[in-house]
């Protein structure tokens, strides 16, 4: 548990029976999820549970048509889109499956993007951005184009531009879908490592156990709810 | 796990004293269940017996342990052939969580439930077992990479059970 804090302590991000349908297709149905400050926590659950969507809507991306979200004590989803653009960029980082590089954009340039969009000089941004390739073995590949890089190259580069900024959570949306064991399991240490060196909170979502083993605890998400079963109710 | 083919392999790398065969199988192969010394002794007795190793004459010391023990041709070859031959394909359901499912489902009880408890309790293990391969030796690393293999596959199970409860629940209940 490396000293994260519980799932009681004060919560940092929280759903409170959030619901949302995309039109008469329901996601979420009242989905509840505290996450303390410095925890990482992976969200289970089959393909179409919601998980994307609770994702979406704990980061700021998605409004919930009823319920609440909180960041840091913050109303979420009574926030106007200027208000929670600003803080997508200023407090969170994001990682999705396809690392979503822009491929016109070297590997440094797509890392220092967010310190950019943040108001940073090119040159400082850059030189920061440089600085996370050695740390994620990436020494040498920093002005290659994204159609240069392998999968777990191109995973680990969307690592640092999430990372890049110090955020205080980073969103992973099946962060090694698309990487093979070996290569998903590197990238997964590198992740965790990254966030307790930064003191991170995180929420991943995962319908791999491998990933979810890597994190503070899992939940799972089902038909738009979260449960999250408690193992000392389990008898002999 | 095959304990005189695995001390022959071991004795292969190089002539050893019981005690430190034992050792060495403990470390690599077996470090939660250690070997008890009798069956290393009785073990080598017979592999002596079949002429696959020779024991050296007792050297000079104290204690019990002073025999070296030297593996032989006839050894050699056996370890290489058992070497390249594949391990049985082997059924690895763990065949109490099939049942239980099934149970539950006769009963009326709530099998979903169970499996998301033990869908809990394996992504637990799987936890202890990714501290394991974050700290060990590389060797750990190996052994703790199959339990999470097995555990995957329990958990794919898992998962797919728990989708198809509603037909299986009409099928068991008929
Ligand atoms: N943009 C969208 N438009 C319409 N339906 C959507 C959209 N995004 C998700 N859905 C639906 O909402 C449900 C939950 O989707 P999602 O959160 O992506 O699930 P998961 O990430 O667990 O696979 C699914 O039924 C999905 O088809
Ligand atoms: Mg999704």
């Amino acid at each position: 548990m490396s000293g994260a804090a519980g799932p009681d302590a004060a919560a940092l991000l929280e759903a409170r029976a959030a619901v949302l349908a995309f039109g008469r297709t329901p996601a979420l149905r009242g989905t509840d999820l505290r996450v303390a400050r410095g925890e990482i926590v992976a969200v289970m659950g089959p393909s179409g549970s919601g998980k994307s969507t609770l994702l979406h809507c704990l980061a700021g991306i998605l409004v919930p048509d009823s319920g609440e979200i909180l960041f840091d004590g913050r109303r979420v989803d009574r926030m106007r889109e200027a208000e929670r653009s600003e803080l997508r960029r200023d407090r969170f980082g994001f990682v999705f499956q396809f690392g979503q590089l822009v491929p016109e954009l070297t590997a440094e340039e797509n890392v220092a993007m967010p310190l950019l969009l943040g108001g940073a000089r090119r040159g400082t941004a850059l030189t920061e951005a440089r600085d996370w390739f050695p740390r994620l073995g990436l020494e040498g590949l920093e002005r290659r184009r994204s159609g240069e890089l392998s999968g777990g190259q191109a995973q680990r580069v969307a690592l640092a531009r999430a990372m890049v900024a110090r955020p205080d959570v980073l969103f992973a949306d099946e962060p090694t879908g698309s990487l093979d064991t070996y290569t998903g399991e590197q990238v997964m240490e590198l992740l965790v490592d990254a966030v307790r060196a930064n003191g991170t909170t995180a929420v991943i979502v995962t319908h791999d156990a491998r990933v979810a083993a890597c994190a503070d605890r899992e939940v799972m998400v089902r038909d738009g709810k979260v449960t999250s079963p408690h193992l000392e109710r389990t008898g002999p | 796990m095959n304990v005189p083919l695995t001390l022959l392999g071991l004795l292969e790398r190089q002539s050893s004293h019981g005690y430190d065969l034992k050792r060495d199988y403990d470390t690599y192969f077996s470090p939660t269940k250690p070997l008890l010394l009798g069956q290393v002794y009785s073990t080598l007795g017979r592999l002596a017996r079949d002429g696959k190793v020779v024991v050296g004459p007792a050297e000079p010391g104290a204690g019990p342990d002073r025999k070296r023990y030297v593996i032989t041709e006839r050894g050699a070859t056996e370890v290489e052939a058992w070497l390249t031959e594949p391990v049985e394909a082997e059924q690895h359901l763990q065949t109490e969580l099939f049942t239980k499912v099934v149970l539950a489902l006769m009963l009326g009880r709530d099998a979903s439930a169970y499996l998301d408890l033990q869908r809990a309790a394996h992504v637990a293990r799987m936890r202890a077992l990714t501290e394991i391969k974050r700290q060990g030796p590389l060797v750990d690393k190996l052994l703790a990479d199959h339990s999470m293999f097995r555990l995957e596959a329990d958990l794919r199970w898992i998962d797919v059970t728990q989708a198809r409860l509603g037909a299986l629940a009409e099928e068991v209940c008929k």
